[in-house]
């Protein structure tokens, strides 16, 4: 399925220069591309289909899959070995919209390519990918919007 | 210049007065637990590699003994290592070729013992390495001053900045960058290599550098190289020159 190409909440911060040309965004494995300005979100849902936050909770207290405990603390008591890279996401859901929330989980290096978080949607250019995960995002689609969805919860 | 200097300075965790050995920053029971050599684990391995040091092998009926005399002969080797390797008169060694320790004790054991060669991280392989590295505790890792050993360390730093795998990250990254954050509950080392081989507690076993670094490979999602393919030479001749001057401890003990 065709995504349109995400509207921008406001216009890109960023110039030109300093992020070239338009990020391509793998929707699935092999499947469609959209294409979206990066500015400081991106205003469209990646899927048509409504977000879950329960899934996006499991999602994220599962670090095999997701990762994001491995550099993130994250409100879920339950949730041993929670690292200390990155944020903080409590109260996340008060500091971002879903939309800056949806670029920053699509290709956080948009904003700053120094960042030490990998793009979970984008797959391009990654260098010696495993055989497994080639060609595939972190998370698809529908799973960024499950994601987006429990942490807009966290007020 | 100065600017350019201080932005190359942001994360220079590398220079030597900041460079700290992966056991500073485990627990103070895996500290103990090295410091101690009857209790560290790693000196079973050191023993049995000493043992089989004397042990005639291959169809030269020759112990490692027989051609370098006592293992207290082998004081300083493990600090060298990798290194180009010297040239032997066989037709089939690649002399020059910058080998690892463990590759010159295979190359040993064909060309000298007539055996054939351990497969990686064989037993008996990581026993004689850890008995060999074992000599050099104490002493400064050594890198020698060699053409072809500086072009593979050059090779070895553009490896270990380069971004790999699904999860996009080099082992700068973390190594450089995040020394000392918490990963998921593990700690975050500096990833200086005085330690090898190294008994881990996750493997319950001791194993080699490659092993690590195949496993850090795994673990960003990416195709981890082959055992000792050149990029892996590479980036341990680099890691040696990372760090040059810090001393020996193997048998390292690492969760």
């Amino acid at each position: 399925m065709a995504h349109p190409p995400p509207r921008l909440r406001r216009p890109s911060r960023f110039g030109a220069a300093a992020v070239a040309g338009r990020l391509a965004l793998c929707a699935a494995a092999g499947a469609s591309t959209v294409a979206a300005t990066p500015g400081d979100g991106i205003a469209e849902p990646l899927t048509t289909t409504a977000a879950s936050a329960e899934r996006g909770r499991a999602l994220v207290a599962n670090r095999q899959q997701s990762l994001c405990v491995l550099c993130h603390q994250v409100p879920l008591p339950e949730v041993r070995f929670q690292g200390d890279i990155s944020t903080n996401l409590a109260g996340a859901g008060a500091r971002w919209s879903a939309a800056q929330m949806r670029l920053r989980l699509v290709n956080p290096r948009a904003l700053n390519p120094d960042s030490i978080m990998p793009a979970y949607f984008t797959t391009a250019p990654r260098s010696r990918v495993g055989v497994a995960w080639r060609d595939k995002p972190i998370l698809d689609a529908q799973q960024i919007e499950d994601v987006i969805a429990w942490l807009q919860t966290l007020r | 210049m100065l600017l350019l200097l201080a932005s190359g300075s942001m994360y220079a965790q590398n220079s030597p007065e900041m460079r700290r050995s992966g056991i500073t920053y485990t627990s103070p029971g895996t500290q103990a637990l090295q410091a101690d050599d009857s209790q560290n684990p790693g000196m079973l391995w050191v023993r049995d590699g000493a043992q089989r040091w004397t042990i005639p092998s291959g169809d030269a009926r020759k112990s490692c003994a027989d051609c370098h005399g006592a293992i207290a002969t082998m004081r300083g080797v493990a600090a060298r290592y990798p290194a180009a390797s010297p040239s032997s008169g066989s037709a089939a060694s690649a002399a020059g070729r910058v080998i690892t320790l463990s590759q010159q004790i295979n190359r040993c054991r064909v060309e000298q013992q007539r055996a054939p060669a351990w497969p990686p991280e064989h037993a008996d392989l990581l026993a004689l390495e850890s008995a060999i590295a074992f000599e050099s505790r104490g002493l400064p890792m050594a890198p020698p001053a060699q053409p072809a050993l500086s072009a593979a360390q050059t090779r070895g730093e553009a490896l270990y900045r380069q971004r790999i795998g699904q999860v996009d990250l080099s082992c700068h990254d973390c190594h450089d960058r995040l020394a000392g954050k918490k990963l998921g509950g593990n700690t975050i080392p500096q990833g200086h290599v005085t330690g090898y081989p190294i008994y881990r507690l996750e493997w319950q076993a001791v194993g080699s550098l490659q092993r690590r670094m195949r496993g850090c490979m795994t673990a960003v999602r990416a195709e981890p190289y082959a055992w000792n393919a050149p990029e892996l030479v590479d980036l341990e001749a680099w890691l040696a020159k990372r760090a040059a001057g810090m001393r020996i401890e193997s048998p390292g003990v690492r969760p």
